[in-house]
């Protein structure tokens, strides 16, 4: 298998009501490439999932959209990516406010070696979101609540993050993204680590975040593609190939790629 | 040259049985016996048993020879010195060995009897070792000669002689710490006959020389070590308050925040830093930065002594910033790279990261590095040696002058002395708390970043 | 979710300001760490170069001086006993006497003083090398006294010098503009042992007792620490036991170094009897003390090598010993030859130790076995700086430059080593 030349991406990559644009977007560790020419609008208040074979940049992508590759010396980024009509990669932009605006959870979760109310009200400490102990106790205890995790740990609020159970872990991460306020919630495969019914927890939440969030998951489950998502844009090999309708895109997939993919014959 | 020709006589004869050894081997089997090993293996295992028992004879005689011959010696002495204190007869024992290889300065007739004695006795002995050593090589060429057949299992007694010998090697470590604890704890002992425990670990007054002056023969001087303590904690805090900041950002830096070149050339080149000997130190503070701070200290008005604590103490600090920064740049690369992440991704900065997320994570390994820090500190030597004073104050003014344990150590120990006084004895005492007091640091150090590290494997 | 006026955006970027500054102000604090601990290197080694590089010459005194066979007392067949009771001494001062014609005693004195005691050893080796050259009158180069040498190097024409007074350095002051006072590469300061005498004074007796200290330490700690971390590594079983043994190795690594002098002196000497001062004991306390470090770093090396290889060896029926000998050895060799390359630097840079062990003591003749009496080179450097002369400080900078250049060496073959043999599975 090889990337395909001359490629342009099936089906409807663009939206009317885009919160993040993507356009031709390119993504090079040193020499190497990795993602190439994507181009993909997210709108706003929509969950889209990116799915695709191991190693195909979904999570590269991913990455992309919150500048988290900057933490990688060797990465460099080429294309455009736009929030509500800005640059992000504009060398203007600070990444601290955009990150404060995109947020991410990632695949195995990392709860901060400190206490649950810790972990949560370290976004709003840094970003300075509360006047008063009052204030943070509130967004602390609305987050875990968002978090659908409140019930669970409101009697030991002070105990250790790290102690909590893996789907719990997860949402706590999730939690704390929410905590922040931001507009867009990046996922990166949040329950590849999970067992299946922590996973099917995370999926309702996701669902119920839809309504105030913007939301991009990666994801190696098609099945939670087409759970949680309503389109999906499927990467192979670095090249977009296809974005549509979740439902489409597994019941009638207009790419051949996209067809062996969802049927099996490789990923 | 006995031992080294000797030596030499042993390593042949090995040489000689494994070739021995594998024709044996080699002969049987031409007769068309299915031997159970190589033929390398039986001479492997002739050599073995030819070598090794003369080398560890030899080794034994070594530090045998040496008492029995002094033993002897001393019934040889003229008897108004063999009625005398012990400190005399070793001194006519060491001056009767002098004479005997005839460099011996003074003219002591006396002595000469004891002197043909020992060249005498030293003759004997040295043709008897040569004779045991020799033939116990024989012996061993001999009987592993007979035993080797087609079914003897030259190859599993080959193998657990070398893991016997592996075992050993390692258990030489255990034998150091012994070694110390034994030599420290017996000297220490000896002396706390003559001085108490508790004048020697609570006395605020330093003054071993007066032991010294024969017309107080009685006293035993003042041994009262807390100025010592006081001085190496002083220079010590001084070392670790350059150390630590210093060596804690630089790490952080490092890792952190430069670029691959920039660490690739900055880390190295810290790391001279830790692989220039002590001597060097030492000098560097007590020729230049002695002379500089005094200078400095004096154009501000302030009294400050040529061997203040501060410049031995800074130039420790110096020191052992490569020390704290590579065992915290360890740390802070043990912790996981998804925390930072995690703070990344909530739109933390670096430096916000680095405090309130990977510092804390990397805490414990961070304590046990600066643990390590301060126990190498409070042993350093030369620095302090070459730097620091010698008088004992009991004062916390880095611009005064200070005395460390290594420092009284190296004083009391350097230079002639007579064993058995207590001034020499205090060195144990002293060697002894040092030992005590870093091997409880490492220890708990190493525990503290052993727990840390097993926590994000 | 914000109750307060302003959107989270907003409050975001109210706090970028203080935030930007404190990471600016956090970056700073790293530089100014890493820089400060660059400035020092640098400081250091400009200091112990710029005070150590005139070690490296010697000012010497040109003239041609008749050696006189009857005020010697020497004929052509004159045996070497003859010639070294023969007055060079005498010879010089006469010979400098006729040169400035000093008045009265006094200054006398203080011509003679400007040459050094070497000199007339000069004179009696060429001499006792060269029987033909009695009668003749030769050029040779003296060795001036160290004070000169200083004031010739450091001093002539700005400062004031304490060690010699107007007169002499007036005679210099002509010597030198008739140019025969010059420079010249030290060669007696890498031929000569130490000396009281510091224009004499040399390192070659503390480089060879550091030769033979090392050679000591490298013979037993070599194959000691190999034993050791193979057995630690591929024999011993997970027990108490086991651990003990790590536990004491980790932390002998780390134990003050001056405790192994107490060790050397207590067991080694007091009850072993083992010569003081010789590079024999000097190697068994570094020994002891280095054993750690190629332990750890051989454990390393062998841990570095795949189990596969030792499957491998052991399917087609090899012994654990022969596996280990044969396969994992070999592999590991250049990782534990760099281990024990860095454990000999340390050896090398080591004094505290040594100084328990009586290697301190004065010693003009250069070792020739491990049981001779002798110093090493940082105890050289310890010894020298003590000295209150000038000229002792700038060998003590000379010889730690000497010691920097073989640790710049040893340290240059182990990153060597280990690029050229590293292997990557």
């Amino acid at each position: 298998m090889s990337i395909i030349e001359n490629h342009t991406t099936n089906g409807q990559p663009f939206c009317k009501d885009p919160k993040l644009t993507a356009r031709g977007v390119g993504v090079f560790y040193g020499e190497k490439q990795a993602i190439f020419d994507v181009s993909l609008d997210i709108g706003a208040n929509e969950v889209i999932a990116l799915i695709g074979p191991s190693g195909c940049g979904k999570s590269t992508f991913l990455r992309c959209l919150n500048r988290m590759n900057d933490t990688i010396d060797i990465c460099r980024v080429t294309g455009a990516i736009e929030l509500d009509g800005e640059d992000i990669y504009d060398p203007k932009v600070d990444v601290v406010p955009l990150r404060a605006r995109v947020g991410m959870v990632f695949q195995k979760p990392n709860p901060f070696p400190k206490s649950i109310y810790d972990n949560i009200a370290y976004g709003p400490r840094i970003h300075g979101l509360a006047q008063s102990r009052v204030e943070l106790d509130e967004i602390v205890e609305k987050s875990l609540q968002r978090a659908g995790l409140w019930n669970e740990v409101k009697d030991r609020l002070h105990a250790p993050g790290t102690g909590l159970s893996g789907g719990q872990q997860q949402r706590l991460c999730i939690a704390r993204t929410i905590a922040v306020d931001p507009e867009v919630i990046l996922m990166d495969e949040p329950c590849s680590a999970l067992d299946p019914i922590a996973t099917a927890k995370i999926e309702e939440l996701i669902d119920e975040l839809r309504e105030n969030y913007t939301i991009a998951i990666v994801t190696h489950s098609m099945q939670q593609a087409a759970r949680v998502s309503q389109r999906t844009a499927y990467f192979h090999l670095g090249q977009l190939i296809e974005v549509n309708p979740t439902d489409q895109v597994f019941t009638t997939p207009e790419h051949a790629l996209t067809e062996a993919y969802i049927t099996g014959r490789f990923g | 040259m006995n031992y080294s020709s000797l030596i030499i006589a042993v390593l042949i004869l090995l040489g000689g049985a494994y070739l021995l050894g594998r024709n044996r081997a080699r002969a049987i089997a031409n007769q068309g016996m299915k031997l159970h090993s190589l033929p390398t293996h039986y001479g492997a295992l002739m050599a073995l048993w030819t070598g090794l028992p003369p080398l560890l004879l030899l080794l034994l005689w070594g530090l045998m020879e040496p008492r029995i011959v002094d033993q002897l010696l001393v019934a040889q002495l003229p008897a108004h010195i063999q009625n005398g204190s012990g400190a005399e007869i070793q001194l006519a024992v060491s001056k009767v060995h002098n004479l005997a290889i005839g460099s011996g300065v003074s003219e002591a007739p006396e002595l000469q009897p004891a002197v043909k004695h020992l060249q005498a006795l030293q003759q004997r002995f040295d043709l008897l070792q040569a004779g045991v050593i020799l033939a116990l090589a024989l012996i061993g060429v001999a009987l592993t000669w007979r035993r080797i057949k087609a079914d003897m299992r030259a190859r599993s007694e080959v193998e657990r002689i070398v893991r016997y010998m592996l075992f050993a090697s390692s258990g030489i470590a255990v034998l150091t710490t012994l070694g110390i604890l034994a030599s420290v704890v017996y000297e220490a002992w000896l002396f706390f006959h003559k001085v108490s425990i508790f004048e020697f670990l609570f006395g605020t007054s330093w003054s071993p020389q007066i032991a010294l002056r024969a017309d107080q023969s009685g006293s035993s001087g003042d041994f009262g070590a807390v100025p010592l303590f006081a001085g190496t904690l002083l220079i010590s805090l001084i070392a670790m308050v350059i150390a630590v900041p210093v060596g804690l950002m630089a790490a952080i830096y490092l890792s952190e925040y430069a670029t691959s070149r920039v660490r690739s050339f900055a880390k190295p080149a810290l790391e001279i830093l830790a692989g220039i000997p002590t001597v060097v130190y030492g000098f560097f503070a007590a020729l230049t930065v002695a002379p500089i701070i005094r200078g400095l200290g004096e154009s501000m008005g302030l009294d400050v002594s040529s061997e203040s604590a501060l410049a031995a103490g800074l130039v420790m600090g110096i020191m052992i910033i490569p020390f704290v920064s590579s065992l915290s740049d360890d740390v802070i690369n043990a912790v996981p790279q998804s925390l930072r992440d995690g703070s990344y991704g909530l739109g933390a900065t670096r430096s916000e990261t680095v405090r309130q997320v990977v510092i804390p994570a990397a805490l414990p390994g961070i304590v046990g590095a600066v643990m390590l820090a301060v126990s190498r500190a409070i042993g350093e030597t030369m620095i302090v040696a070459m730097a620091a004073g010698l008088a004992a104050n009991l004062t916390f003014n880095p611009l005064d002058s200070v005395t460390t344990v290594t420092v009284q150590i190296v004083t009391l120990l350097v230079g002639d002395q007579e064993f058995d006084s207590p001034k020499t004895l205090a060195a144990f005492a002293l060697g002894l708390v040092l030992f005590l007091v870093t091997l409880v640091l490492n220890y708990v150090a190493l525990k503290i970043v052993q727990k840390y590290r097993e926590q994000y494997d | 979710m914000t109750k307060s006026s302003m959107t989270t955006r907003e409050k975001v970027e109210k706090s970028m300001k203080r935030r930007r500054a404190a990471e600016q102000r956090f970056r700073m604090y790293g530089v100014a760490s890493v820089l400060f601990g660059l400035l020092c290197l640098v400081v250091l080694f400009g200091d112990i170069l710029s005070k150590g590089t005139s070690a490296f010459s010697q000012t010497v005194i040109e003239t041609s001086i008749t050696l006189d066979a009857d005020y010697l007392g020497l004929d052509k067949n004159a045996d070497d006993q003859q010639v070294r009771l023969a007055n060079f001494e005498g010879l010089i001062k006469q010979h400098f006497k006729d040169m400035v014609q000093p008045d009265g005693r006094k200054e006398r004195r203080q011509l003679y003083s400007l040459v050094s005691a070497g000199a007339s050893w000069q004179l009696q080796n060429m001499v006792l090398n060269d029987r033909s050259l009695l009668g003749q009158t030769i050029e040779v180069a003296l060795i001036a006294d160290d004070d000169v040498d200083q004031w010739f190097k450091h001093d002539r024409g700005h400062a004031h010098n304490a060690m010699l007074n107007e007169t002499q350095i007036g005679w210099l002051e002509q010597w030198a503009e008739q140019g025969i006072l010059k420079t010249r590469f030290n060669t007696l300061f890498f031929v000569n042992g130490d000396s009281r005498e510091p224009e004499l004074a040399g390192i070659r007796g503390a480089i060879t007792g550091t030769f033979l200290t090392l050679l000591v330490t490298f013979l037993l700690s070599f194959p000691i620490g190999v034993a050791a971390a193979i057995y630690l590594e591929e024999f011993a079983p997970k027990n108490k036991i086991t651990e003990f043994v790590e536990i004491n190795i980790n932390n002998l690594a780390a134990v003050p170094s001056i405790t192994f002098g107490l060790l050397g002196l207590a067991i080694f000497i007091n009850i072993f009897g083992v010569a003081r001062s010789t590079p024999l004991v000097g190697g068994l306390v570094l020994t002891l003390m280095t054993l750690p470090t190629i332990i750890i770093s051989g454990r390393a090396a062998i841990k570095a090598v795949p189990p596969s290889i030792r499957e491998a060896a052991l399917g087609l029926g090899a012994s654990r010993v022969q596996v280990v000998f044969h396969h994992v050895l070999p592999l590991a060799l250049p990782g534990m030859l760099t281990g024990t390359i860095i454990g000999m630097a340390q050896a090398l840079g080591e004094t505290a130790p040594l100084l328990m062990i009586g290697m301190v003591a004065f010693v003009v003749d250069v070792p020739a076995f491990i049981s001779d009496p002798s110093t090493v080179l940082p105890v050289q450097i310890f010894l020298w700086s003590d000295s209150p002369e000038r000229a002792f400080t700038e060998r003590t900078s000379g010889a730690i430059i000497v010691l920097l250049g073989f640790l710049v060496i040893m340290n240059t073959a182990a990153v060597m080593l280990r690029r050229r043999l590293e292997r990557r599975w």
